[in-house]
C-alpha cells in the first residue's frame, strides 16, 4: 500500500469518524427502504424468504447513492479536487482509497442492518449462511467501486446529485441480479449460488480494473 | 458532389424500402403456424441488427475519442461525432425493435413481455445507451466528450456480462413461453424477404447515421468558431 493511498484513506476515515454523516444517513435510509418494502409487499412466510435478498440489495443500492455523491461533493468545496489534481500522485490511488473507505461504510451499514432485517422478515437462513460473507462483500464492492467512479464522473454535471443513479443503475444491473439471486438461494436453501458468486467476482475484477485505468481520464477531463 | 451522392443514396434506400414493404406484405407466404402476424419479423429483426451495428459504431467512436484526445484533436472530434450519432440512431432502432417485439408477442405468446435472457439483455442495453445520451445532455462544457466516451466504454463492457447473467438465470428456470426453437429455420421465400428488408432498413439507418454525424460535425465547428470569436473579441 502506497503512502498516497494511505493518506487519502486515513483522511476519509477521519472525516467520517468525526461527522458520521455517511453511515448515519445510509443506515436510516436503508431502514426506511426495508420498512417501505414490508408495507408495499406484505412479506409473510416463504414469500419473505424469497424477496429478502432483493430487498436487502436494493436498500443498500439506494442508500449508498447519497453517500457516494457526498464523497466527491466534499472535495469540490474550496477547490480541493483541483488541488488534488495538481498533486504529483496518481488519481487511481485517491480513487482506490475512496472505494475502500466507502466499502467499509456500506459494509458497516449492512452489518448494523442485518439484525433489523432478520427480525422484520422473520428470516431463518436455510442455505450456507457463511456464503453470505462472500456474496455481500462482493456485491458491495461492485456497487461501491462503480458508484465511486460514476460519482466522480457525474460530479461534473449541472445537476450533480441527479445523474449518479441514472448512469450507475443500468451498469450495475448484472451485479444486482447476481447479488439478489445468490442471497435468495442462500436464504431459501435451493439452488446453487456458486455461479452467481463467480459472476460477481468476474464483474468486480473487470470493472475495478477498468475504473482504475480510466480514473485519471475522468479526473483530468476538460 | 457530396449532396448529390447522399441524395442518390437516399433515393435508392427509399426505393428499396418500398420494395421491401411490398415483399413483406404481399409476396412472403403466410406462415403455417403463425398466420399473418409473423410478418412483423421483417421489421423487428432488421431494427435490432441495425441497432447493434450502430452501438458498435458508438463504442468504436468512444475508444477513438479517448485514444486521439491528446494527439490528434481533429480526429477525436470526428470519433466523438460518430459515437454520438451511433448511440442516438442505435437507441431509435432499438426502440423500434422493443416496440415491435411485444406487439408480436401479444399474439404469439399471449403476453406482452417476458423476462427472458434476450429480452432483458436488450432492455438493459437500451437503458445503458439512454443513460449515455442523458449524460451528454447533463454535462456541460468540453469535458462532456471525455466523460461520455468513458461511459460508452463501460456500457459496451457491461453488455456481455448482462447477457451471460441473464442466460444463466433463465437456464436455471426455463421460460415456458418458448414453444418452438426460433433457430429451427425459415422458408427460403421468407429468408429472401427478410434479407431485402434488412438491407433496406440498414441502408436507411446508415443514411440517418450519416446525416446525424454531419449535423454534429457542423455543431462542433460552430461551437469552436464561437469560442474563437469570443477569444478574439
Amino acid at each position: 500500500m502506497t503512502s498516497a493511498l494511505w493518506t487519502h484513506l486515513v483522511k476519509d476515515l477521519r472525516i467520517e469518524w468525526r461527522s458520521r454523516e455517511a453511515i448515519n444517513s445510509m443506515l436510516f435510509f436503508a431502514l426506511l427502504v426495508v420498512v417501505l418494502f414490508s408495507l408495499a409487499f406484505d412479506p409473510r412466510g416463504a414469500f419473505s424468504q424469497q424477496i429478502a435478498g432483493g430487498v436487502l440489495s436494493v436498500a443498500t443500492m439506494f442508500a449508498s447513492v447519497s453517500a457516494l455523491n457526498q464523497a466527491w461533493a466534499r472535495e469540490i468545496r474550496h477547490q480541493v479536487l483541483d488541488a488534488q489534481r495538481m498533486a504529483p500522485t496518481q488519481g487511481s490511488q485517491m480513487f482506490l482509497a475512496k472505494v475502500l473507505a466507502n466499502f467499509l461504510f456500506v459494509s458497516i451499514v449492512q452489518l448494523l442492518l442485518a439484525p433489523a432485517f432478520l427480525v422484520f422478515y422473520n428470516l431463518h437462513i436455510q442455505g450456507n449462511a457463511w456464503l453470505l460473507l462472500l456474496v455481500l462483500p462482493l456485491g458491495t464492492w461492485a456497487l461501491v467501486a462503480n458508484g465511486t467512479f460514476f460519482a466522480a464522473l457525474s460530479i461534473r454535471s449541472r445537476n450533480r446529485e441527479m445523474l449518479l443513479p441514472l448512469i450507475l443503475f443500468p451498469i450495475f444491473m448484472p451485479a444486482l441480479l447476481a447479488m439478489v439471486l445468490a442471497t435468495g438461494s442462500i436464504l431459501t436453501g435451493d439452488g446453487d449460488p456458486g455461479l452467481w458468486i463467480k459472476l460477481l467476482a468476474g464483474y468486480d475484477t473487470i470493472f475495478t480494473t477498468v475504473s482504475l485505468l480510466l480514473f485519471d481520464v475522468v479526473l483530468n477531463a476538460e | 458532389m457530396k449532396k448529390l451522392i447522399i441524395g442518390l443514396y437516399a433515393l435508392i434506400t427509399i426505393a428499396l424500402m418500398v420494395w421491401g414493404f411490398y415483399q413483406a406484405i404481399y409476396v412472403a407466404p403466410v406462415d403455417a403456424l403463425q398466420g399473418e402476424y409473423y410478418r412483423i419479423i421483417f421489421y423487428h429483426v432488421p431494427s435490432f441488427s441495425a441497432a447493434f451495428t450502430f452501438f458498435s459504431v458508438s463504442f468504436l467512436g468512444s475508444i477513438g475519442f479517448l485514444s486521439f484526445r491528446r494527439s490528434r484533436p481533429e480526429w477525436a472530434q470526428i470519433a466523438d461525432a460518430w459515437a454520438l450519432a451511433g448511440a442516438e440512431v442505435g437507441v431509435v432502432f432499438c426502440t423500434v425493435g422493443l416496440i415491435t417485439g411485444p406487439i408480436w408477442a401479444r399474439r404469439a405468446w399471449n403476453m406482452w413481455w417476458t423476462w427472458d435472457a434476450r429480452l432483458t439483455t436488450t432492455l438493459v442495453l437500451w437503458l445503458i445507451y439512454v443513460s449515455y445520451l442523458l449524460l451528454r445532455r447533463f454535462v456541460a462544457g468540453p469535458q462532456m466528450q471525455t466523460l461520455a466516451a468513458v461511459l460508452g466504454i463501460f456500457g459496451a463492457l457491461d453488455v456481455p456480462i448482462v447477457y451471460m447473467a441473464n442466460r444463466w438465470w433463465r437456464t436455471q428456470h426455463p421460460a415456458p413461453v418458448f414453444g418452438g426453437d426460433s433457430s429451427s429455420g425459415m422458408a427460403p421465400a421468407m429468408v429472401h424477404v427478410l434479407l431485402w428488408n434488412m438491407l433496406a432498413w440498414f441502408m436507411w439507418g446508415v443514411l440517418i447515421l450519416i446525416l446525424r454525424y454531419q449535423v454534429e460535425r457542423k455543431q462542433q465547428k460552430f461551437a469552436a468558431q464561437e469560442v474563437q470569436e469570443a477569444l478574439n473579441a
